[in-house]
């Protein structure tokens, strides 16, 4: 007997076309007689546009239109939309200014969009743009989350006043008042989380179609959510009924939070496509992708723990500034706020937690959810407070937090989470073993006696993924519900169609969905095909995001559970023996006690000859679907342990060891799970050594907008992590399962951070730990020492 | 527009292109090898590595023109009668990939790393990775795939 396919390291089905050149990615879909678009982007960070005279664009050679936003606000199309209302705490809702998806009147960042060019080919519309004649009165601009709320800010919603979208708060303010009244200690420290660009690989892209026979759209995008986008699309910017609006998202090349929201560029080259009768494709070019792929994270932000004469753990207010930049994408409002403050807790038990957040306009590029989206912001601030008490108090650092631990489930937290399931300890003393954490101190020396400065950093972190239960974030503002579906068809001859609302971009779902149907039908795995991606064949979806494929993946166990009970039933008529005599095993539907059995394939031939059982009773066929609203989020926790040597001469920082310890339950694909935690790892350590989305303070222009100025981690930049697993199995599904996805990106920047900080012996330091900047911060404590 | 004639895989090509049209631009759209792909406009993220002439090259460095005549190899000429070359299956087999964009541009680097480096050590494998992005798998399977075929062809490939 081979080992169960479930759990097992199997190779990815979907491989093959892409080592082979075949995968088929938006930008490499052509459609009969389409046409190319080029956007038009302002180059002030802010201003009026006073007029824009298209006259000679639309004149020259090859050119097919050329429309603005007055044109497509003449077609009374709705603007794009943010899906998750904030109330601030004066009760009072978000200030939302308009976005509309060509300017009208105002460009509000570096990259909005003026016009979109159409033409023959994308040279000569990207030529013709130069000759669209913009007149612009420039405005002035503030691109800093810690300004934007000052008195002599400029205005940029007039919705908002003071660029103030919401103030919001979560906690319990009076006990965390009274908590810091009575501490024996107090711990406090100012964190900035640095803006990243996000860049997937692939840049986004779109083609849209209109066919006048069926006066259906087409839309082929990079979308980690295509329903979504076509329901938004739909229902509030008003391209197309949703029956009239098919999209497709096919391989898409990483989305990490980037691909999730609707974009302004796939909406006008939908729109457009019926205006010019021909498809109209855009891809955007990489410094397109930085100025306007929606960016992550740019939080400010001061924190406060209080703690009781035994090293205990009794408050902890958080007070954030969120740059939402200049206009609220589609999930922005909800990142620094229900993904944020819920994630305070940690994975220790504080009895009083109180957040508060203001979430600002900025002449920057949209900011909305980017790997792990709120949860990192929270992660960062709780593990460097926790590190620093540890540090004050002089406790060794893993001993504070065990300490600490939550270690009763379930747990109900200050703000709103109720742990399920989780064993800290359990991690946290297998990190220390594989990252032979007793005989840091020697290493410490070592690496002291060829003049390099060694520091270690922990993170034990949790976080709350497989978003999420409906009428939870519905009660938190959500504007859709995050349950996922599934569609099981079995052929006639036994091959298995799975038609999943997620969707994969690099996850491998078309391995691990397949592994747990293989499995549980015990079929080859060859047998089974997973479809995704095309709102034309699967029904309904939530996409991808969050973590989230635990609930797409109860979704299709759920389905197979009808499956397995209607085969049963069929089974049962053809073996002819009592339905509840039939048991289901190995593939094979047999009666207990006997050596009567049909193979899987053979009851779904009987299920489609309907032959042998009454019709009347039992459908034919052998199709079901399942839409899964899961009761809980998951909740992966762990240990991330970095060791790191810094060159005080050059402030180059080298991570010399990084060690993972993570729970995520029961693993399907041991092989995906780890490349999952390897890429999030790799994010993670780029937030804190590399990566930093930099705008000029006078200008507004984005500084960092190419991979010259914008540090990508590359492979010399990494290091080889030591992995290993905890498994306590989640309790709110069948499969025990938990999202693995956003962990490494969680879990990490604080380890690295903590373990600079350790090196240096300081106590604040904003990433990312660049050369220059650990070197001048270096410069400093000599500086104040002498 | 000017005439531009090479081998592709193997296969007389021609076309006519504009004087400023990329190679990798020709590749994609011309021929519709789409296989090859376009991550940046700087030339550094790799994607768009391709071999000409037997040597590594990003097709977006270099005009179709600047082609002419030579002969050039693509993700989709790596194969041959059906069977993987070593470096595919080597990413397969690693999880070298997941979504997948920057895998050609990648397997066609290390193939070319592998046919110049006799011996490669991990590290050189990461320095000779300095022109080829990576977001999803933090490299740490690619070096490992790399590592596998590079071991098992021993510097023979051809």
């Amino acid at each position: 007997m081979s080992a169960p396919i479930i759990g097992s390291a199997v190779r990815r089905k979907e491989d093959h076309r892409f080592i082979t050149g075949q995968g088929r990615y938006t930008d490499d879909i052509n459609r009969p007689g389409q046409a190319h678009a080029y956007f038009l982007r302002s180059p002030h960070a802010h201003a009026k546009i006073r007029s824009i005279d298209a006259s000679e664009a639309r004149a020259a050679k090859g050119v097919v239109a050329v429309f603005t936003g007055a044109d497509f606000a003449r077609d009374k199309l709705g603007g794009l939309i943010c899906g998750w209302m904030i109330t601030s705490k004066d009760g009072t809702p978000m200030k939302a200014g308009a976005h509309p998806a060509l300017a009208v009147d105002t460009v509000r960042y570096v990259g909005d969009h003026v016009a979109i060019v159409i033409a023959d080919t994308y040279a000569i519309a990207k030529d013709a743009a130069e000759l669209v004649r913009v007149e612009y009165t420039e405005l002035p601009s503030v691109t800093e989350p810690s300004k934007a709320q000052s008195a002599g800010a400029p205005q940029i919603h007039t919705e908002a006043p003071r660029n103030t979208i919401y103030q919001w708060e979560l906690g319990n303010k009076a006990e965390t008042e009274a908590a810091f009244k009575k501490a024996a200690h107090t711990v406090k420290l100012n964190v900035t989380n640095n803006r990243l660009i996000p860049n997937a690989m692939e840049p986004r892209a779109a083609v849209g179609e209109y066919d006048d026979g069926t006066s259906g759209y087409t839309l082929y995008t990079t979308s980690q959510n295509p329903h979504v986008a076509r329901l938004v699309m739909s229902a509030f910017i008003g391209i197309a009924p949703e029956h009239k609006l098919r999209v497709v998202a096919p391989d898409v090349g990483g989305g990490f939070g980037s691909k999730i929201f609707i974009y302004a560029e796939e909406v006008v080259c939908t729109w457009a496509a019926k205006k010019v009768k021909r498809p109209v494709k855009w891809t955007a070019e990489r410094s397109e992708s930085f100025l306007s792929d929606a960016h992550g994270r740019d939080h400010v932000t001061s924190a406060e723990l209080a703690l009781d004469g035994d090293a205990r753990i009794t408050g902890f207010r958080v007070k954030t500034i969120a740059n939402l930049g200049a206009y609220m994408s589609t999930f922005s409002s909800s990142v620094p706020t229900y993904l944020y403050g819920t994630l305070l807790s940690g994975q220790y038990d504080i009895p009083a937690i109180y957040c508060e957040v203001d979430a600002v306009y900025t002449n920057t590029a949209p900011v909305d959810a980017y790997r792990g989206a709120g949860r990192p912001e929270a992660t960062f601030i709780v593990e460097r407070i926790v590190e620093e008490a540890a540090r004050q108090l002089k406790i060794d650092s893993a001993e504070f937090r065990r300490k600490n631990f939550v270690r009763s489930f379930p747990h109900q937290t200050p703000v709103i989470m109720n742990y399920d399931a989780g064993d800290y300890d359990a991690s946290l003393d297998k990190a220390l073993g594989l990252a032979d954490y007793k005989n840091f101190p020697a290493r410490k020396a070592e690496a002291k006696s060829r003049g390099k400065l060694r520091g270690i950093g922990f993170s034990t972190y949790i976080e709350a993924c497989g978003l999420a239960p409906s009428a939870a974030v519905a009660s938190l503002g959500a504007g859709v519900g995050l349950w996922e579906s599934a569609e099981v068809r079995v052929t006639p001859t036994g091959g298995v169609e799975v038609f999943t609302g997620a969707h994969s971009h690099g996850q491998g779902h078309e391995t691990t969905f397949a592994q747990v149907v293989a499995g549980r039908l015990g079929i080859p795995i060859e047998n089974v095909e997973i479809v995704h991606g095309d709102t034309a064949s699967v029904q309904f979806g939530m996409g991808t995001y969050g973590s989230r494929t635990s609930v797409g993946m109860t979704a299709i166990s759920r389905a197979l559970d009808k499956i397995e009970a209607k085969a049963k039933r069929i089974a049962a008529h053809v073996l002819e023996a009592a339905h509840a005599d039939i048991v289901f095993e190995n593939g094979e539907f047999k009666v207990a006690g006997t050596d009567r059995k049909l193979a899987f394939h053979e009851v779904a031939l009987q299920a489609y000859l309907g032959h042998k059982f009454p019709t009347s009773e039992i459908e034919p066929g052998l199709k079901e679907s399942a839409f899964h609203d899961p009761t809980n989020f998951t909740f992966p926790a762990g240990c991330h342990i970095c060791e790191v040597e810094i060159d005080p001469e050059t402030g180059v920082t080298k991570i010399v060891q990084f060690t993972a310890v993570d729970d995520f339950g029961n693993i399907i694909n041991p092989m995906i799970v780890e490349g999952q935690v390897q890429g999030g790892i790799a994010q993670g350590i780029g937030q804190a050594l590399h990566e930093h989305g930099v705008y000029d303070t006078e200008s507004g222009q984005l500084v960092t907008g190419s991979y010259m100025d914008y540090t990508m981690p590359r492979a010399d930049d990494l290091p080889d992590y030591k992995l290993g697993f905890t498994v306590t199995p989640c309790p709110s599904n069948p499969l025990g399962v938990k999202g693995c996805g956003e962990a490494g990106a969680i879990a990490s920047p604080p380890a690295v951070i903590n373990a600079v900080t350790d090196a240096l012996g300081i106590k604040e330091f904003d990433m990312p730990a660049t050369p220059a900047r650990v070197w001048a911060a270096i410069q400093r404590t000599r500086a104040a020492a002498e | 527009m000017p005439g531009v004639a090479m081998t592709v895989n193997g296969k007389a090509v021609s076309g006519d292109v504009e004087t400023r049209t990329l190679l990798v631009h020709f590749l994609r759209e011309n021929l519709r090898l789409t296989g090859t792909h376009v991550g940046c406009d700087t030339s550094q993220c790799g994607a768009c590595v391709v071999h000409v002439n037997g040597k590594a090259v990003k097709a977006c460095t270099m005009l179709a023109v600047q082609a002419e005549g030579a002969q050039v190899t693509t993700i989709e000429g790596l194969a041959k009668d059906g069977k993987l070359h070593p470096v595919q299956a080597a990413f397969k087999e690693h999880h070298g990939l997941q979504c997948g964009f920057c895998t050609p541009g990648m397997i066609m680097t290390a193939v070319d790393m592998i046919r110049r480096i006799p011996d490669l050590d991990e590290t050189t494998i990461r320095q000779q990775l300095e022109g080829n992005l990576c977001r999803c798998t933090g490299y740490q399977n690619i070096v490992k795939a790399i590592k596998a075929a590079a071991d098992e062809t021993k510097g023979a490939l051809a």
